[in-house]
């Protein structure tokens, strides 16, 4: 049994059809790197996965539940699948401790001081002791990510994933941002949107590039990005390379 | 003779104060909770309800608060249901205030951004706990403002009960400047006095709190 097995995933927009039947599988522990062009439907496939926008048809199953199955209740499951937004979400009213907490005490139930102290543990983890009192207005967005990515942590996951998570941050903020996630590799399983070469080709057990609603091919990054057996994929690497770079830490 | 009348009547209007805040409290209330109620319900409820609270949001701003006061107080008595004119008063204000807040509060959510669900979502949140934890404190600090805003003009507009024979401010200056004619003026500017005394304390009060809970880093430009 796959850990998460994603099953012909499809999902229209305004009757857009954007995923046209993407499957793939994932196990404990491991990275896999979605890449493609822009509008692709590779945000939508992770929203697809925690129901945040349900698919129109196919299944989604973790850990030998059926997600997709309305009668699962939703609320547990999203408590085993973290998610790290693009624009952070962080909940603006609240301190970098308490983002983290509140799910802590609110969804798990685990009480205020306990919460607080795991709270506290996961912010030491993604390097931020000092920001602990501060409010998301008051952090730069590579620290706002970065306490994104903490308060996913702390629901303690089997998976999480990222949506773009250095996209809108500015070049000089993303390697601490990657540097966390790196040092997230086998520990938690990661399934990451994003277009940071750099972290695909050193972090990624596996990388899937999608283009049009479909998997076009997938594969470990070596093979990939040295020997991709379609010619659309080097076509697509070696544009993406070009812009993007390709050292450690992207940008 | 005239500043001793009006010395010796302050108790009287003293208590006549006592009503206004009695009616201003109780009429808020309503108006808060309803008006809370009816924001979430316009925003998250199915399109039947949101229809409904737009259509009673639609006939509460539409019609003046005397015409509102008399059919409430007036209306039930006629099929043998008799409101007092305190409660009358009250259920009126609140009424008609929950049609202002909620909008005040329907604002304030629709500012909210999409994401702010979708994180809480993502968490394991039920739809009630993101609305309870996540997007309530964020609404309700948004809304100190404007709500301060109404609670000026309901607290004003409380002097309307006098219509119904509610012995407010207003009712008591009114026994007052009966007996001695002369005095209307200087009772009125009394009364001006008190009301505007009020508003201006209970406003610095608002202001206060708005500054309190306001969230780090939202401030616009005219706070700082």
């Amino acid at each position: 049994m796959h850990m998460l097995e994603v099953k012909n995933i499809h999902k229209s927009y305004c009757k857009v059809e954007i995923l046209k039947g993407v499957s793939f599988t994932m196990e404990k522990g491991e990275t896999k790197v979605i890449i493609g062009p822009s509008g692709t439907g590779k945000s939508t496939l992770l929203r697809c996965i925690n129901q945040l926008s349900p698919p129109d048809k196919g299944e989604v199953w973790l850990d030998g539940e059926e997600v997709t199955n309305p009668k699962t209740n939703i609320n547990k499951i999203r408590e085993k699948i973290g998610f790290v937004f693009q624009d952070f979400n962080l909940f603006n009213h609240l301190s970098a401790l308490r983002n983290i907490s509140i799910g802590l005490e609110k969804v798990k139930g685990i009480e205020k001081e306990e919460a607080r102290k795991r709270a506290l543990e996961e912010l030491h983890r993604v390097g931020l002791d000092a920001q602990a009192q501060q409010y998301p207005a008051q952090l730069s967005g590579g620290q706002k990510q970065r306490v994104g990515i903490a308060r996913a942590l702390a629901m303690d996951p089997d998976i999480i994933l990222f949506d773009e998570p250095t996209s809108a941050l500015d070049p000089e903020l993303i390697g601490d941002v990657l540097d966390v996630m790196k040092s997230l590799a086998g520990k938690v399983a990661m399934l990451v949107v994003t277009h940071e070469m750099g972290f695909a080709r050193n972090v990624a057990d596996e990388i899937i590039f999608m283009e049009g609603g479909v998997i076009v091919e997938q594969g470990p990054p070596k093979e990939m990005f040295t020997n991709a057996k379609l010619a659309r994929t080097r076509e697509f690497l070696g544009r993406i390379g070009a812009l993007y770079g390709e050292e450690e830490t992207g940008g | 003779m005239g500043l001793e009348t009006i010395v010796t009547s302050l108790p009287r209007l003293l208590d006549g104060l006592r009503v206004t805040i009695g009616l201003t409290v109780f009429a808020v209330c309503l108006g808060t909770i309803l008006g809370l109620l009816l924001a979430l319900g316009r925003s998250y409820g199915k399109r039947a309800l949101s229809l409904f609270i737009n259509l009673y949001e639609k006939i509460f701003r539409g019609i003046p608060l005397l015409v509102i006061i008399f059919i409430i107080y007036f209306g039930p008595s006629q099929i043998g249901f008799n409101l007092d004119p305190f409660s009358a008063a009250i259920l009126s204000l609140g009424l008609r205030s929950a049609a202002y807040q909620a909008q005040i509060f329907r604002g304030s959510i629709e500012s909210i951004p999409e994401g702010q669900i979708s994180a809480s979502y993502s968490l394991g949140m039920t739809k009630i706990k993101a609305i309870r934890y996540v997007i309530l404190p964020q609404v309700l600090r948004l809304s100190i403002p404007g709500w301060s805003n109404e609670f000026t003009i309901l607290l004003k507009d409380t002097s309307i009960a006098i219509s119904i024979g509610v012995i407010e401010l207003m009712r008591q200056g009114r026994y007052i400047y009966v007996r001695e004619p002369d005095l209307a003026l200087a009772i009125f500017l009394l009364i001006a006095f008190i009301y505007f005394l009020l508003v201006i304390t209970t406003n610095k009060s608002l202001s206060y709190l708005e500054k309190k809970y306001r969230m780090a880093g939202y401030q616009t430009e005219a706070h700082r």
